[in-house]
């Protein structure tokens, strides 16, 4: 059996070079279909200030794509360097899911990305809309395979062990597993949910600052729009989801309950420290029945225990429990956010309220922060396996590499990648501050709902944005 | 009875091989960067190659990806045992990879960006090149396991087949811009092409005389019987390809030195093939032995049979998109 420190690291490694990624794809995800939706406005009303939109989003969006890229190799390349047992054992079975993602989502983005960055000459503009859109759908078909593969290491069917491997059974069984329809709606959802949070930020700051305010202020609504729908909605997945795993992952919903006895009546707990030794949790603020509420939607629900295994099979409960309820609270604040625009936009006030402005550039990163919890809980709640309940996660790693050389990776990954996170942040603050290209209203009609419009074109003319909001309000 | 696994080794090897010659000469032109003639040289080589390299780069996620799902034994083995120069490529994939985009953004810090993409070209191919002089001098299999050290892949021979592929990355590179360049960037291209070439053929030589004397298995299946009159061919042509590559430098044409070196290097890998055949994984696992579950190899043929002419389709079509000459200006149709 191989050293556990080798085992701690290279989970360490795992954890962090895919939880650097996943920020790209949820990005690119979204902003994508924000991407296609301008442009099929700028097609249909010829308005300049949607290509304006689309161009400057288009390099965030550029950017956010190739830092996907370069860490997404990193990944497929890990599972054999560092989990090479987990390759020969699940290869048979994920390798396959993963070689369509190759296939059928990665060459599509990758055929298209170049036309949609640098084709605009060279192709008319419905072959470039093509493009943007055959980008768009490329990441989230990539989502669906990935997603798969992911939900069949939560819930496997479709396949048996033969000798010391897998193989498969039935693929429609793989792909279309128990948590997958959950996993890839909640998943789909979360990115689009982030994406139009980072929009809807920027475009806050803009309207905040009185920059290129005829652009933001379109970009603010369409975000908001998005918002209003996807933040009740995400929380409805995740119930859904929540379900899912309470039927197929009872000790993962245990730990995000830090629910130490299977019980009725079970209390949702809004604050404790789990401990993992004593079997029970310090410090709990909690409300009697809330988790059976919830679970079982009756107060009198039976909610399963982590005492129902073994402490060998038991995930870290502390990190599952406080990541759970950072995504929940996270979750909650983008639906206060969706609501106070809502309430916002019916008395006309969407793009003056100032508080409701600052409130989502506060929020503007905090759905990656989401997606990242939320990972964190299926990841982390489906230890100690890497198949759960079929291969451990000490049992999947590589044999024979050894402590030191995994520590000078993830070293060296540590290093790298905090300074490319710096200079993906430093470019991206840049191209922020820079702005679209200064957009003269009036030209085609577009401007002129928005006194406010010249202040993009001369910084000398800024108008204070309540002054500006003041004058264009109805 | 189909064999799979020789169909699926043939659609590895030809995914390697597509990842080889397209990703090839963009690390090439990455590998050549610096030392461009000037300014407006080195933002037309960039531009040449920035609609293109992510694509290019997907083939080697898809050889990646292809060894897991039809070799899992072989993939298991050969990641943890190359766990250094992998983790060196990818590295260096990441500095390269970025630079495109940090350097459309930057001004001032352009620098570190143009160092970061010759740097990283250099440094995947010189990966790459080691890798393949690792799994060519043979990997220890104990049970099914690797079972060498960390440092097994780094000899004499490697570093040879290292310099060898920076070398052929490099005329790649060279040779895809006399295509795409003109003018004083073209003439300088045509020259790094032969000197970049004049080091292939030396590595290439050094190769095929140093590979049959590290393995006898090798030197049986080249020149035993019958084999040594149905394999001469591909040296010969490798041969004629080199010829052919400096006649159409020499004779000043734009396309040909392209077609040739890309020639050169299919002989090349050819060769590999049968130095490599019947392993996967030298000097004992053999494909077959390697090979995932019927099931499973079906399952990716189809996705492959079904996706590999659409790919191909749009990627031949992304290409025609870009074709002409490249241009120093341009980029994201704002400027």
């Amino acid at each position: 059996m191989p050293d556990i420190d080798v085992v701690v690291l290279s989970r360490l490694q795992f954890a962090f070079t895919i939880s650097f990624h996943i920020i790209f794809p949820a990005l690119t995800i979204g902003i994508s279909g924000f991407l296609v939706l301008v442009e099929a406005l700028w097609l249909r009303t010829g308005e300049e200030a949607w290509k304006r939109l689309y161009q400057f989003w288009v390099r965030i969006f550029a950017l956010s794509f190739g830092m996907g890229v370069v860490s997404g190799i990193v990944l497929s390349y890990q599972f054999g360097t560092n989990w090479a047992e987990f390759s020969r054992i699940v290869g048979p079975v994920l390798g396959p899911l993963m070689a369509y993602e190759v296939l059928t989502a990665f060459f599509m983005e990758a055929g298209f990305l170049g036309i949609m960055l640098f084709g605009w000459d060279k192709v008319g503009p419905k072959l470039h809309f093509l493009a943007t859109s055959l980008v768009g759908a490329g990441t989230t078909v990539s989502a669906f395979w990935i997603i798969a593969a992911n939900s069949w290491m939560q819930t496997p069917q479709g396949a048996h062990m033969e000798g010391d491997h897998f193989v498969p059974d039935s693929w429609l069984a793989i792909i279309f597993n128990p948590s997958f329809p959950y996993r890839l709606s909640h998943m789909v959802a979360g990115a689009y949910l982030s994406s139009a949070l980072v929009i809807a930020g920027v475009s806050a700051i803009y309207l905040l600052a009185g920059r290129h305010t005829v652009l933001a202020r379109k970009s603010y609504s369409i975000a908001m729009w998005a918002i209003l729908v996807l933040a009740p909605l995400q929380i409805f997945l995740g119930d859904q989801h929540g379900l899912d795993v309470l039927e197929h992952q009872p000790v993962k919903v245990a730990a995000m309950e830090a629910n130490w006895d299977r019980q009725a009546g079970a209390p949702i707990i809004f604050f404790a420290i789990p401990d993992a030794e004593k079997e029970t949790n310090h410090f709990e603020i909690s409300i009697p029945g809330g988790a059976s509420l919830i679970l079982t939607h009756s107060l009198h629900g039976v909610v399963p225990g982590l005492k129902d295994v073994p402490k060998e099979d038991r995930p870290p409960v502390g990190i599952v429990f406080w990541s759970f309820r950072v995504m929940v609270a996270l979750g909650l604040s983008f639906l206060l956010l969706a609501g106070w625009g809502a309430v916002a936009r019916l008395r006309g006030a969407l793009d003056s309220d100032k508080w409701l402005m600052r409130f989502s550039a506060l929020l503007t990163p905090f759905g990656l922060v989401a997606i990242l919890s939320g990972w964190y809980v299926a990841e982390v709640g489906r230890q100690p396996f890497t198949v759960y309940g079929l291969l451990r996660t000490k049992d999947s790693i590589s044999p024979v590499v050894d402590a030191g050389a995994v520590t000078t990776s993830l070293t060296i990954f540590l290093i790298v990648y905090g300074g490319l996170f710096g200079a993906y942040l430093y470019y991206v603050i840049k191209m922020i501050r820079i702005g679209p290209r200064p957009f003269e209203p009036g030209a085609d009609g577009s401007g002129s709902e928005a006194p406010g419009a010249i202040q993009g074109a001369r910084p000398g003319l800024v108008l204070p944005p309540e002054e500006a909001a003041r004058e264009s309000a109805p | 009875m189909i064999d799979l696994p020789l169909i699926a080794a043939a659609v590895i090897g030809l995914g390697i091989l597509f990842y080889v010659l397209l990703d090839g000469f963009d690390l090439g032109v990455g590998i050549l960067f610096p030392f461009a003639p000037d300014h407006t040289a080195r933002s037309t080589m960039m531009n040449s190659v920035a609609p293109v390299w992510d694509g290019n780069e997907t083939w080697l996620v898809l050889g990646g990806g292809g060894l897991m799902v039809f070799f899992p034994t072989a993939y298991a083995i050969v990641l943890p045992a190359f766990y250094m120069p992998i983790m060196g490529l990818l590295f260096a994939l990441i500095f390269r990879g970025v630079a495109f985009e940090f350097r459309h953004s930057a001004t001032t810090s352009k620098y570190i960006w143009d160092r970061a993409f010759f740097g990283g070209s250099v440094f995947s191919a010189l990966m790459q090149g080691m890798l393949l002089g690792g799994l060519i001098h043979g990997v220890r299999i104990e049970n099914g396991h690797f079972a060498g050290g960390l440092f097994d892949w780094f000899t004499p021979f490697s570093v040879l087949t290292g310099i060898g592929v920076v070398c052929g990355y490099g005329l790649l590179g060279a040779a895809w811009l006399v295509l795409k360049t003109e003018h004083a960037t073209q003439v300088w291209a045509r020259r790094a092409a032969m000197v970049m070439g004049g080091g292939v053929l030396i590595a290439m030589g050094a190769v095929s005389i140093l590979t049959p004397l590290l393995s006898p298995a090798i030197a049986e299946r080249w020149f035993s019987g019958v084999n040594i009159l149905a394999l001469a061919p591909i040296p010969i042509f490798a041969f004629a390809s080199a010829v052919a590559l400096y006649w159409s430098l020499i004779a000043g044409r734009e396309r040909l030195p392209f077609v040739f070196a890309i020639l050169l290097f299919f002989f090349g890998f050819l060769g590999l093939g049968v130095s490599l055949w019947p392993n996967i994984v030298p000097p004992s696992l053999t494909i077959h032995a390697a090979a995932a579950p019927d099931a499973t190899i079906i399952f990716g043929l189809v996705g492959v049979a079904i996706t590999l002419p659409m790919i191909l389709f749009y990627t031949w079509y992304a290409y025609s998109v870009f074709r002409g000459k490249a241009s120093a200006h341009g980029g994201y149709g704002d400027d």
